[in-house]
């Protein structure tokens, strides 16, 4: 090969630039790049003198002015006298939240059924095929839908909880009555459930932008301790193990640490939950997880575990049955067989598609608008966009939010699949 | 999915942009159909009828003005629009005119880049309620789960509304009409909100209308009316005076039944020249000179309209009230024909 390509010594003739071979890739590669740069400036060029043309310019401003409307579902304080800034940041959240829970039900659900569909059971094999194929085959749209109607339409009103003098003298019950101890009331508006509340709280610090709840914080930080403390009493347990061939008894230690900590500062700081109670039109107290949220968590999550089973399925059946037979003959039950042998290698095929479906879930939130699930697409993309008018610059925000969000999803994933993968040892 | 979007949206702000400035009416005469921009389906404003034909309040506004330009008010094309995509679809050119209970307001004219031409209903926000949740007034609606439709002025007005009173709700915002009522009949939300009017008229279409209330307080003004683009003076003097036709029409007593015979034997020369008898005021908008009068025979003059789709007698039962003619105490008026 070098010796064919070896340059003539006669030097450079333009020519050269089509005909040579080690050269015509980059003349090519340079007139796209300089045709697709001039498409960009023609589209931009455009845009900006239509908009001038209409009198529109394009300015961000607008995210800082009063939204004025308000949102049903907010995970950080919000009214309707903070900015559209502000209203964007709730539908992010609100957007997140969905696609975090969505893709962790998904996950677990999608493995179990992938597992469950190579069941030797016939009956359990085929109810999974069902299962996927149901789900796979029908607009995600669809089940939102479905999922919304069944959940508003079949849920009794507010006021059917309600008890009246004239019921208690009759000795007739009300229509309908919460659940778990009373703790949990489904309306056709939404779940009320109980919220946790601490009489001798931290109180919250005020960052301006955000404030933290320190409660929530300390919490977290005394988990996140416990949960590092007892992986080093594991951690050397497995040691002795190694050393002496005999493992120290550690379940009550892990116990322990795991639990002891976390209810001695949940005591310490006066915890009780706030039961939700009938007040006036609706339950008061407690927090409201309105159905659009419940419908659209459980559509994406039962619509995504039809893929995931299938990814998992694919990933298992990659793994050649001779390691399992080896496996059996080594005297493993079939679920340590699956568990050390077979997932282990087969997470190395099933993950690079597991970030596509992530990635799917993800922007598939945004469907969340036919139920009026108020996220990113809801509040920036649709109420402010609205509102303002402001079309191609809240097009170009929210498709820059879900770009980053997406790379992000795409970077941690990515990050855990090289840690899974094959290393040379 | 965002990237059609994104694309959608910036082939409407490159490509379609160009039409603003041009020729709307020449569009339409070459086009030979009227695009008019219309509600999802509100009865008595604007609907499919048994037979699939629009009809209501703000449709027959379009008949007359595509009666005006085009000589026959069957030549519209109806485009149904939510209060979220109605003016994407007139700045994008996707409709010549909306008539589709759509607020004036100032920001609409600025921002949004638009022209309101008139006011055809003026109206004010109002709230519906279950008789049975035995509440009088929208100030007792604290806690209450209100359902209101998204991109509108009310949207707006009720978060205004409770926050001026102090108390607090909990919005639905849904998409458009049908879906606030199926929310509302279902019980999702204990009250509906959007214009009185357009209250009055989902009521109507609810099978037990008598166990429905509209609120007696009045949140807002609600001055609706037709909307073109902006910078098209021309197209939208040809809206304008449509409709003031339509009402001068009513002030003079000329009627769709009439018509001919006013035109025979009236002596009222701002009624002559209204129907093309006189002078050339058709031909100064770049119209036939007896287009209004096409419009008159059409759909009838401004009460004809009113009386016939949302007025008393009809499911929607409607009062004059302000829409009334300012020789009757309303606020009706139009400028003088000469
Ligand atoms: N006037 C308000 C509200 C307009 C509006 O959405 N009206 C409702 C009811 S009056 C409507 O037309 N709904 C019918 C539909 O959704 O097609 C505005 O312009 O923002």
């Amino acid at each position: 090969m070098t010796m064919a390509t070896d340059a003539p010594k006669d030097g450079f003739r333009l020519s050269m630039l089509v005909y040579d071979t080690r050269y015509r890739s980059y003349t090519i590669q340079i007139v796209v790049l300089v045709l697709f740069a001039l498409a960009v400036a023609w589209l931009l060029n455009n845009t900006v003198q239509n908009l001038a043309a209409r009198g529109k310019e394009f300015n961000f401003g607008f995210l800082w002015q009063r939204a004025g409307y308000d949102i049903g579902q907010q995970l950080i304080p919000y009214n309707n006298d903070d900015n559209h800034f502000r209203a964007l940041l709730i539908g992010l959240l609100n957007t997140l939240v969905v696609a975090v829970l969505g893709c962790i039900f998904a996950t677990i659900l999608g493995v179990l059924i992938g597992v469950l569909r190579l069941s030797r059971n016939w009956l359990v094999s085929r109810l999974m095929t069902v299962y996927v194929e149901m789900f796979r085959n029908v607009p995600l749209l669809l089940w939102i839908l479905l999922s919304y109607v069944i959940l508003s339409e079949v849920t009794p009103q507010p006021r059917d909880f309600r008890v009246t003098d004239e019921m208690v003298a009759a000795g007739e019950e009300p229509a309908a009555s919460m659940m778990l101890f009373d703790t949990i009331a489904v309306t056709n508006r939404g779940t009320n459930i109980p919220s946790a509340l601490f009489e001798r709280g931290l109180g919250t610090v005020d960052l301006g932008f955000v404030s933290l709840n320190l409660d929530f914080w300390v919490i977290l930080a005394v988990i996140a301790g416990s949960i590092f403390v007892n992986r080093r009493i594991v951690h050397s347990a497995r040691a002795t193990q190694e050393a002496t061939g005999v493992r120290p008894v550690t379940w009550w230690k892990s116990i322990l640490i795991l639990f002891a900590p976390v209810i001695a500062v949940i005591v310490a700081m006066g915890f009780h939950l706030e039961i939700p109670s009938l007040k006036g039109f609706n339950f008061q107290g407690g927090i409201l997880v309105a159905h659009s949220f419940t419908a659209l968590l459980i559509a994406l999550t039962l619509y995504t575990a039809a893929f995931i089973a299938e990814i998992v399925r694919a990933g298992i059946q990659a793994i050649s049955r001779g390691q399992s037979e080896a496996a059996f003959a080594l005297g493993l039950r079939p679920n340590r067989t699956m568990n050390l042998i077979i997932l282990p290698q087969a997470l190395r095929v099933i993950i690079p598609p597991l970030i596509s479906q992530y990635l799917n879930l993800t922007k598939n939130t945004s469907l969340g608008i036919a139920v009026s699930y108020l996220d990113l697409r809801g509040t920036l993309g649709g109420i402010t966009l609205n509102q303002t008018g402001r079309e191609l610059e809240c097009m170009l925000l929210m498709m820059l939010i879900y770009l980053s969000i997406s790379l992000m999803i795409s970077a941690v994933m990515n990050m855990y699949n090289n840690s899974v993968q094959l290393k040379a040892r | 999915m965002k990237k059609s979007v994104f694309f959608g949206a910036l082939a409407a702000t490159t490509l379609v942009a160009g039409l603003a400035g041009a020729a709307t009416l020449d569009d339409i005469k070459a086009r030979g159909e009227l695009l008019c921009g219309s509600n999802t389906g509100l009865t008595g404003f604007g609907a499919p009828d048994a037979s699939g034909s629009w009809a209501g309040f703000d449709v027959d506004l379009c008949r007359a003005v595509a009666a005006a330009v085009l000589g026959d008010p069957n030549k519209v094309k109806f485009v149904p629009t939510t209060g979220e995509t109605r003016f994407t679809a007139l700045q994008s050119g996707e409709v010549d005119l909306l008539v589709r209970n759509s607020t004036w307001t100032s920001s609409r004219d600025s921002e949004l880049a638009l022209d309101f031409v008139a006011v055809n209903y003026y109206d004010g926000q109002g709230f519906m309620v279950k008789k049975d949740l035995g509440v009088s007034s929208a100030k007792e609606l604290d806690g209450a789960t209100v359902c209101i439709q998204t991109g509108t002025t009310t949207e707006l007005n009720l978060a205004d509304f409770f926050k001026q009173n102090n108390i607090t709700y909990q919005p639905v915002t849904v998409a458009d009409d049908s879906e606030a009522q199926r929310q509302y009949v279902a019980g999702a939300c204990d009250a509906y909100t959007t214009d009185a009017s357009g209250l009055a008229a989902s009521r109507a279409t609810l099978p037990d209308a008598e166990n429905h209330i509209i609120l007696p307080e009045i949140i807002s003004k609600e001055p609706l009316g037709p909307v073109v683009r902006h910078g098209d003076s021309n197209w939208g003097d040809v809206v304008r005076w449509t409709y003031y036709a339509l009402l001068i029409a009513e002030e003079k007593g000329v009627t769709s039944a009439n018509v001919e015979e006013v035109l025979a034997s009236t002596t009222d020369e701002e009624v002559k020249r209204l129907l093309g008898a006189s002078g050339d005021m058709g031909a100064k908008f770049g119209l036939d000179n007896d287009a209004f009068k096409r419009s008159i025979a059409a759909v009838g003059n401004y009460g004809e309209i009113f009386s016939r789709n949302i007025g008393e007698g009809t499911t929607i039962n409607l009062a004059r009230g302000l829409n009334a003619l300012w020789t009757q105490g309303g606020l009706q008026y139009a400028p003088p024909f000469r």
